[in-house]
């Protein structure tokens, strides 16, 4: 029973180092990335490859991960996404669709259909007591990390200059301009951090969600439901909220295997139509 | 002769004139639909291919209305495609064979659910909006996958027998009956959606779109208007969905996966949001685009099909039926200063 509730938190801290990027791009930009799981999966991939072709250790993977992810979203901002903030919401839902077809289909291209496995360091496996609770090394391992770039996000956004610029550009682009504040570039330089999130959650999560070609498109649902049922206005919000997702995904697919994934989909239409700015988030005016 | 002459030269120097003229037929669109019926004769090898493309029509066009008039966002349209298609497809295995019946039932069930859920769209943003038809469809096929003692779960619903059309005309093996039976339902619900949005209730759904603020502070009640037209919608995709299961006699969970409401979409934005014959344009640009890349790459069409989905929102405002009408209208200011000089 608490094993189970140790994996649901593990595996929602996952979600969340997955989700909160997206948080970043969708709540702060006002961005509607659906392709955000396909930076993730190029961290993903990144390791499987280092690891199982290069032998590269696996502490190494999780900074090049991120590393990789932050470079290609930077790019891909600066030569795509920065003519689309302008655009209708729904232009921006094709063009990330787009983007997820092409990688699904090109990651199959280039690494083949099959699900991708990574074995971890020997210092990661095995099980440990913790309360006289049974819990694997890795998930303690995941658990830690999230838990401290949640902390480190959370302050660089509230108390760093840095994160005072940005809620500025975002508030209104224009005054912030007008401030001397280069608002492009905090734009780019957000996008490419939340990617490189995405890119570190998809190294991180390559052991507990599986890397196949379709990931994006199976982990756009539960990031969009961490978001949305989180709220974007905050980061405690989609905290909370992927911690719950994740238990309840883990616990709904043990207990109740049949109805597992129907249960956060009806969780989750309810939760919008009752607080359609989710249910940690504030009704924003804007 | 004369008439029809100033049938299809609408007076614009007039409001009510200038109001009037998009309600015209044009030539351009009786010789379409003209040339669409001689394929039965002149192209009865493609017939199975050209019935897709006018049951996928259908289903864009059914979208077309919500997003393209009415600016309602939806990632989870195939909800009513898919519930149309197994209640038609359950109708003709238990027992109702006559295809017409099945039609009609198949729409007001999909309108229901339309009707239903309407009221969950009109709250929130536009990922929220996103975010719920998604979810809708999503529970949908999971429902379908879960009673898979009724719908036939992943094995698909077989066994769907379908009586003649009208009594008169049997299902052949070669699609002709098929494409004849869904052009002609096509083109009834073309030319109601045709006279829908030239009705001052289209005029409305646009001024919605635009700003629904001030179109509500006109005293119109919006909601009432999005309600309404989402429901209709839903039943043109409810409708949709059971032509495919009828003409194909067959019902997969296929019908209610996330790819068709993104499939929807691309065919829309191909062909161009917001204009009737987008949808139809679109349906047979990505049909044939569909057809022609399974051909050369059987595995990897999904890579194209997102490069042009990439393409078309970067650089191809209004789709084809936008490059169409910018043509148009540089052709006709060259043909007017040309005829000046």
């Amino acid at each position: 029973m608490l094993t189970i509730f140790f994996d649901g938190f593990a595996y929602g801290m996952v979600l969340f180092v997955l989700a909160c990027g997206l948080s970043v791009t969708l709540g702060l930009m006002n961005f509607i990335n659906l392709a955000h799981g396909a930076f993730a999966m190029a961290g993903g991939y990144l390791t499987v490859v280092l690891m199982n072709r290069f032998g590269v250790s696996f502490y190494l993977c999780l900074p090049a991960g991120f590393l990789a992810s932050a470079v290609l979203g930077g790019v891909l901002e600066r030569t795509l996404y920065a003519r689309l903030y302008t655009k209708s919401h729904l232009d921006q839902v094709l063009f990330s669709i787009g983007l997820v077809f092409m990688a699904v289909s090109a990651i199959d291209f280039f690494m083949g259909a099959q699900q991708q496995l990574i074995t971890l360091p020997p210092s990661l496996q095995g099980r440990v007591d913790v309360f006289g609770i049974s819990v694997g090394v890795y998930r303690l391992f995941v658990i830690a990390i999230c838990l401290v770039l949640a902390l480190v996000l959370q302050l660089i956004l509230s108390k760093t200059r840095f994160g005072s610029q940005l809620r500025a550009a975002v508030d209104d682009a224009r005054v912030a301009r007008g401030l001397g504040i280069n608002v492009n570039l905090i734009f780019t330089f957000t996008f490419a951090f939340g990617s490189g999130l995405a890119g570190l959650g998809g190294v991180l999560g390559a052991e507990i969600l599986g890397m196949d070609p379709t990931f994006p498109l199976k982990f756009m649902i539960y990031f969009l439901v961490v978001i949305s049922v989180g709220g974007t206005t905050t980061l405690s919000g989609p905290f909370l909220a992927s911690i719950l997702l994740g238990m309840a995904d883990v616990a709904g697919k043990y207990y109740v295997p049949t109805i597992g994934s129907f249960i956060i989909y009806t969780i989750m239409v309810v939760v919008l139509i009752v607080r359609p700015q989710g249910l940690f988030g504030r009704v924003n005016a804007r | 002769m004369s008439a029809l002459l100033a049938y299809f030269k609408p007076d614009t120097s007039t409001a009510s004139g200038t109001l009037l003229a998009p309600a015209r037929w044009r030539p351009l669109e009786i010789l379409f639909w003209l040339f669409a019926l001689s394929l039965f004769w002149l192209a009865p090898s493609k017939v199975l291919l050209l019935n897709e493309i006018a049951i996928l029509a259908l289903f864009a066009l059914s979208l077309d209305l919500i997003l393209g008039y009415a600016g309602i966002v939806s990632l989870g349209h195939a909800a009513f495609f898919g519930l149309g298609a197994y209640v038609a497809g359950l109708l003709g295995k238990h027992g109702l064979h006559d295809p017409i019946a099945g039609l009609l039932i198949a729409g007001a069930v999909a309108a229901l659910l339309g009707f239903v859920t309407s009221f969950l769209v009109l709250r929130g943003t536009d990922l929220t909006k996103l975010m719920v038809t998604l979810g809708v469809a999503l529970i949908l096929r999971e429902l379908a996958n879960k009673f898979s003692n009724i719908t036939g779960g992943a094995d698909g619903l077989t066994g769907v027998t379908m009586g003649p059309v009208l009594g008169l005309f049997e299902f052949d093996i070669f699609g002709k009956t098929a494409y004849a039976y869904s052009l002609a339902v096509l083109f009834i619900l073309f030319y109601i959606a045709r006279r829908l949005v030239n009705s001052p209730y289209g005029l409305l759904l646009r001024a919605i779109k635009g700003n629904a603020l001030r179109t509500g502070a006109m005293g119109i009640p919006t909601d009432l208007r999005l309600v309404t037209i989402y429901t209709i919608a839903a039943a043109y995709a409810g409708i949709a969905g059971a032509l495919l299961a009828q003409t194909t006699q067959f019902v997969s969970l296929d019908v209610l996966e996330f790819h068709r409401s993104a499939d929807v979409m691309l065919v829309l934005v191909l062909g161009g949001s917001g204009q009737l014959w987008g949808a139809v344009i679109g349906a047979i640009a990505f049909k044939f685009m569909y057809d022609w890349l399974a051909d050369i790459t059987p595995q990897y069409w999904l890579f194209w099909v997102g490069l042009v989905l990439v393409l078309t929102v970067l650089f191809g405002r209004g789709g084809l039926i936008g490059f169409y009408q910018t043509g148009r209208d540089w052709l006709a200011r060259r043909f007017k200063t040309g005829g000046a000089q």
